[in-house]
């Protein structure tokens, strides 16, 4: 057996068990959220038993429907073992009417303090200043970059961009407005670099053009640069590689949310036209790429399909997700010998103009 | 012949992207080439160099620039010019061919839009001489001097011109060409399915040795677009009517939308419009109809049945033939899906009362005909009662046109915006009020087809006075 192939075994062995302990403590009266043991007893199966692998969880739980996170209250989402503490909320959505909630305890710290080990001190150095410019409010991502920072020893400058408010504004086709509000982010982002010392900036590929337009990233002190949240095709990750980042700055593209955590990308580059793949924090989540006609079924490797996302976290248990992307399989590597999500982009990309914004 | 791929042109230097489109036969699919599609940001990357661009330029005189002009008119018409990234030429013979086969455009239709190009760019000089008039070069190269007695100074308006051009017509590439001249850098959006007009002007243009700063050409998405838009300083956009609203307030975009033009008939010559219907004709239908200078409406006092009819009878049999046939009239479309709306809008609007389709009972068959694959619509007339019905002041991507009558002294009350209008008239105080009308872009006074243009008269705005404001100056002496 080759080395990759011996890791993606252990890998699968180690989701396996994961799987198992997660339901498990989901679904036992000690541990479980008042959630799904209420489901379980409507269900009439017993998962805490019946689930002796990651694949069956495939087999047995429908999709989760992210409408009970809006329409539940809070509570019902707290394990047992979490009596007593207090949660975090964090928010998604929203852009009309109620926002669907995720709540939580110390995922994030542990997903971002695992991803800290992927960057590299000489694009992201150690105690120094960091800068966030997007969507902070009541989301995961806000806490999540501060934890991130200290975890290295360095603190965060925020400036906040309102999704909700610039999807309104395009929605509306109030380009201007939309225009106007991102030039108020840019100056108050341009203004923090002006006069404070910053190395690292976590934002979305959009603002960051936006700052590049503004400023030299590079004379401004910029050594890395941490980007998600909407689509970055070939040709735009090429570009902002290329021309924004000038091959100097250190780009890496992240896939997340607040249902997931975060994934971390593989190496990209000219020799491979800057296809993005992430890799999800398994066992701690879990990315499918399924047809979308039969989602139980992946497509094969190299082909597009709708992106599956389940959490299996003692704070959330999240079965069988379907993404509002679609993606790329591919295979397992080395570092993270499990499958992968390329080229995300909103589902149903091909057909239909999907709005993203100016963010 | 392998396919080529026709790259961006960043300050005329080609760049791959990872984003292509194909642009294929309109019959069969058949891919003709594929074309780098650019995002926003390298649009916006690159109008930051646009002082390179016009530095360039300006090492030329004007003179040298006119000349270099007819030397690329020249090559555009009879040269092999680079279209590909890996060197892949292309003859005349295979231009016509290629963009007839992914425009829908005969080979006829073809040569006469090139016939057009090279043209004007080999009458620069009379073309220049007509938009500035008669400022003689050498002061647009020294930015003052004196003319007709008195001092004059020009400046530049933009730092680059920006052109979002449309699919269907590759003569109105020849709108952009003084620019050249005027040492202004081109930052073009080529039409989704027209990229071989406007990359074999900008290779003969390079060949004849223009500097390649000067031309940016980015095929690009919506966001692209905007930016070419508003971000140049001056820009000209073609597109319908939806497309070309958002810029009606913007006195730094151009507007190429649809023409309305018209052929009006005066009290005084009514009664001779038989002798008029071949011009009338020719008017509608030239151009396989697509053109924003083709008649869209007849307006007549009185006989509007009549001449309807004998339109009808003129233009109703003609239809599709081969696209290699001299005398090709037609032309396919390139998106069969653009051909059934229109055909179906027609329709739908002829069962509103107060009109009558008079091309139909000459016609023999539907309006909407597929021949080798490619979809056509045949011309059609319709007579309208008054320009109340929805059909009388419309303009379709095919020979239409309606036959209103309007008696002559409520014709102008009534026409609305349009860019041609040939008044057959000899009636002096009717031709005052249409020399005074400020609806009319372009008057011809008599028998002139609208189709035809003069290249030293402004079309849809002055290029000079878009490109270039006056100064007032004052010198020591």
């Amino acid at each position: 057996m080759s080395d990759l192939n011996q890791k993606v075994q252990e890998a699968k062995a180690q989701l396996d068990a994961h799987a198992v302990e997660i339901v498990k403590w989901h679904f036992s009266p000690e541990t479980g959220s008042p959630f799904w043991l209420d489901w379980a007893k409507e269900a009439g199966w017993n998962p805490a038993e019946e689930i002796t692998c990651f694949q069956d969880i495939v087999a047995k739980f429908p999709h989760f429907q992210d409408e009970w996170l809006r329409d539940l209250p809070n509570e019902i989402w707290r394990p047992k073992a979490f009596e007593g503490q207090p949660f975090s909320i964090f928010e998604t959505g929203g852009t009309t009417g109620m926002p669907k909630q995720r709540i939580g305890w110390e995922d994030y710290k542990i997903d971002y303090s695992a991803f800290s080990e992927t960057l590299s001190d000489e694009h992201f150095p150690r105690d120094h200043y960091w800068m966030m410019v997007g969507p902070t409010g009541p989301r995961r991502l806000r806490l999540a970059i501060e934890h991130l920072a200290n975890v290295r020893g360095c603190s965060c400058y925020f400036v906040d961009l309102d999704p909700r408010w610039v999807k309104r504004l395009i929605a509306s086709k109030q380009f201007d407005q939309a225009r106007a509000y991102m030039d108020h982010v840019i100056d108050q982002a341009t203004t923090i670099l002006k006069h404070r010392s910053v190395s690292a900036l976590f934002t979305t590929p959009k603002l960051l053009e936006a700052m590049a337009e503004r400023k030299d990233l590079i004379k401004a002190g910029i050594k890395g640069v941490f980007c998600g949240g909407t689509t970055m095709d070939k040709q735009y990750t090429r570009f902002l590689v290329e021309e924004i980042c000038e091959n100097q700055i250190g780009f890496v593209p992240t896939y997340g949310n607040t249902l997931m955590g975060l994934a971390r990308h593989r190496p990209f580059g000219a020799d491979n036209d800057y296809s993005i793949t992430y890799h999800a924090p398994q066992p701690r989540a879990v990315l499918r790429v399924v047809d979308p006609k039969q989602t139980e079924n992946l497509v094969n490797y190299d082909d597009w399909g709708r992106v599956e996302l389940t959490t299996l976290t003692k704070e959330f248990f999240m079965p069988r997700f379907l993404e509002r992307d679609e993606a790329i399989r591919r295979a397992p590597w080395d570092d993270d010998p499990w499958d992968g999500v390329a080229e995300v982009r909103p589902f149903g990309a091909m057909e239909k103009t999907i709005v993203e914004g100016v963010y | 012949m392998a396919i080529p791929h026709i790259p961006c042109l960043r300050l005329g230097d080609p760049y791959v992207s990872l984003n292509q489109i194909e642009v294929n036969d309109y019959r069969d699919g058949a891919v003709k080439a594929t074309v780098s599609q650019v995002n926003a940001g390298v649009i916006r990357r690159d109008l930051e160099r646009m002082d390179e661009a016009r530095a360039a330029l300006c090492k030329f005189s004007t003179a040298e620039l006119i000349a270099i002009g007819a030397k690329a008119g020249e090559i555009f018409l009879n040269g092999e010019v680079q279209i590909g990234v890996d060197g892949e030429t292309q003859s005349p013979g295979q231009y016509i061919e290629t963009l007839s086969s992914t425009s829908g455009l005969p080979h006829v239709m073809v040569k006469r839009n090139m016939d057009k190009i090279h043209y004007a760019l080999t009458h620069m000089d009379v073309v220049l001489n007509g938009l500035t008039r008669g400022i003689d070069p050498a002061i647009l190269d020294a930015g003052v001097g004196e003319q007709f007695g008195t001092q004059v100074c020009f400046y530049p308006t933009s730092k680059a011109l920006g052109l979002v051009m449309p699919s269907n017509s590759p003569a109105v590439n020849s709108l952009w060409l003084p620019a050249v001249a005027l040492k202004t850098p081109i930052i073009m959006k080529p039409g989704r399915d027209e990229p071989w007009t406007p990359i074999r002007l900008i290779q003969s243009f390079i060949q004849a040795g223009c500097p390649k700063e000067a031309f940016g050409f980015y095929p690009t998405d919506y966001e692209g677009a905007a930016d070419i838009l508003n971000r140049c300083g001056r820009a000209l956009i073609f597109g319908d009517k939806s497309t070309t609203d958002q810029y009606a307030n913007n006195p730094a975009i151009q507007i190429h939308g649809p023409g309305w033009s018209k052929i009006l008939i005066g009290d005084d010559e009514i009664e001779n419009w038989r002798d008029y219907i071949d011009l009338i004709a020719g008017s509608i239908a030239d151009n396989g109809g697509r053109s924003c200078v083709n008649a869209s409406a007849v307006v007549v006092p009185k006989y509007g049945r009549e001449i309807a009819d004998a339109l009808g009878q003129k233009l109703g049999p003609v239809k599709p033939t081969t696209v290699d046939d001299p005398e090709a009239k037609l032309s396919g479309f390139a998106n069969p899906k653009m051909g059934e709306w229109i055909d179906g809008a027609i329709d739908a609007d002829l069962e509103e009362a107060g009109c009558e389709e008079m091309t139909a009972k000459y016609r023999e068959g539907d309006r909407k005909v597929v021949t080798d694959g490619g979809t056509y619509l045949r011309p059609t007339i319709v007579y309208c009662e008054s320009f109340e019905h929805p059909l009388s002041n419309r303009e379709f991507l095919c020979p239409y046109a309606s036959v209103v009558e309007v008696p002559q002294a409520e014709m102008l009350n009534q026409i609305g915006e349009s860019l041609v209008v040939t008044a057959i008239t000899n009636n002096e105080a009717f031709q005052a009020n249409l020399l005074a009308s400020p609806l009319i872009e372009r008057l011809n006074l008599g028998p002139i087809s609208t189709m035809k243009i003069s290249w030293d008269q402004p079309h849809e705005g002055n290029m000079f006075e878009f490109l270039y404001k006056r100064r007032s100056i004052g010198m020591a002496a």
